[in-house]
């Protein structure tokens, strides 16, 4: 029995940190965690939480300009487009239409900002709002209406492998399952179907990325997430919404590390018996075995 | 004037303007929004000369933070 694919490290490992290169949508990242910025207390606390992670992507979300805003604060004075690269969001759509003009908004924003995001987008086209679970069908529909407008499409998915396999058919960049609903804190559910899809997804082209996005509680769910083979992990509340956001951010960052390197280490097997670590023979006891 | 439907709400906007003019008049005119006009994106080129029209449906947006 064995907890995890097997796949090749096939790219080269950074000398300092021992970790591979994550590449996804023509990017190249150092660090394999996305952060999101929405429910952090301040925008203060957001950025040094980001820099604490080291991640390089961070998803941001569309809405309606306030016609009167009383702060004056843009999320873009705490979070330089120059230094990382965005991933706009269609959160909050519930059809496909409408996550198709979210998202084409988004793609306009940053284009303006000169961002090296705007043409990618991490999909959401959600079922209803207590679960925050996507609605297949329409996920389905605007991926395949976006992928033929020239996006890169990340699509938030549900741990259903073959809604999986559709998403990647029909040509999108990468599929992101949710470990578990949205900002549930209640980490990897169902790691079967996980697996089940990784395989699917990587057969044959094992190089194809596969995201776990949302769920996450803790460092630990990180660390199986990525354990798993996972290429990387997209979260938010649990880092916005912890007691000390920046902490939980570092914790997050060494969860990621280490997760991928137990992967690439390659696990023992799980046996439901002991194996002794000392050697066995020379012992001074005289117990039998 | 004519009436207009900026982010949900009916207001009236002067005759003419354009879109530029029309965020500038909203004190709305920064580098980090995007404009739709009945479901359509407008790009930002545009902006300098298409005219907003009675009747029309405008959303402007920015980004904020999200997950």
């Amino acid at each position: 029995m064995t907890d995890s694919i097997s796949e090749e490290p096939s790219q080269a490992l950074d000398s300092s940190t021992g970790l591979d290169e994550f590449c996804i949508a023509g990017h190249k990242f150092q660090s394999r965690l996305i952060l999101g910025s929405g429910k952090y207390d301040s925008f203060e606390v957001m950025r040094e939480s980001f820099e604490v992670a080291e991640t390089e992507c961070v998803t941001i979300a569309v809405r309606r300009e306030k016609l009167h805003d009383s702060s004056g604060r843009n999320i873009l004075d705490f979070v330089d487009p120059s230094r990382l690269v965005l991933l706009p969001n269609t959160a909050g759509c519930y059809d496909a239409d409408t996550a198709v003009r979210c998202a084409k908004m988004g793609r306009e924003i940053l284009r303006g900002l000169e961002n090296s995001g705007a043409d990618w987008v991490k999909l959401e086209v959600l079922g209803d709002s207590r679960s925050l679970l996507p609605d297949p069908i329409e996920l389905l529909k605007a991926t395949e209406v976006l992928v033929k407008d020239g996006f890169q499409v990340l699509c938030y998915s549900s741990d259903d492998p073959i809604v999986a396999r559709r998403l990647k058919d029909a040509g999108a960049t990468s599929v992101m399952p949710a470990g578990s609903p949205i900002g549930s804190g209640l980490g990897v559910i169902n790691r079967n179907s996980l697996q089940i899809i990784l395989e699917d997804l990587k057969q044959g082209d094992p190089d194809y990325p596969v995201i776990i996005d949302a769920g996450v509680g803790t460092a630990s769910d990180v660390a199986i997430a990525m354990e798993l083979g996972f290429d990387g992990v997209l979260l938010n509340t649990a880092v916005a919404r912890a007691a000390d956001p920046i902490r939980m951010a570092e914790a997050m960052k060494y969860g990621v590390r280490a997760g991928r390197l137990a992967f690439q280490s390659g696990r023992i097997p799980q046996s439901r018996y002991a194996s002794a670590s000392s050697p066995e023979v020379g012992v001074i006891s005289k117990r039998q075995q | 004037m004519i009436d207009v439907t900026i982010n949900g709400k009916k207001q009236p906007c002067e005759e003419g303007l354009t879109i530029v003019e029309l965020l500038d008049s909203l004190g709305m005119n920064s580098r980090a929004i995007a404009v739709e006009i009945n479901q359509e994106i407008q790009p930002r080129d545009t902006h300098s000369h298409v005219k907003v029209k009675d009747g029309d449906v405008l959303e402007i947006v920015t980004l904020v933070g999200g997950g």
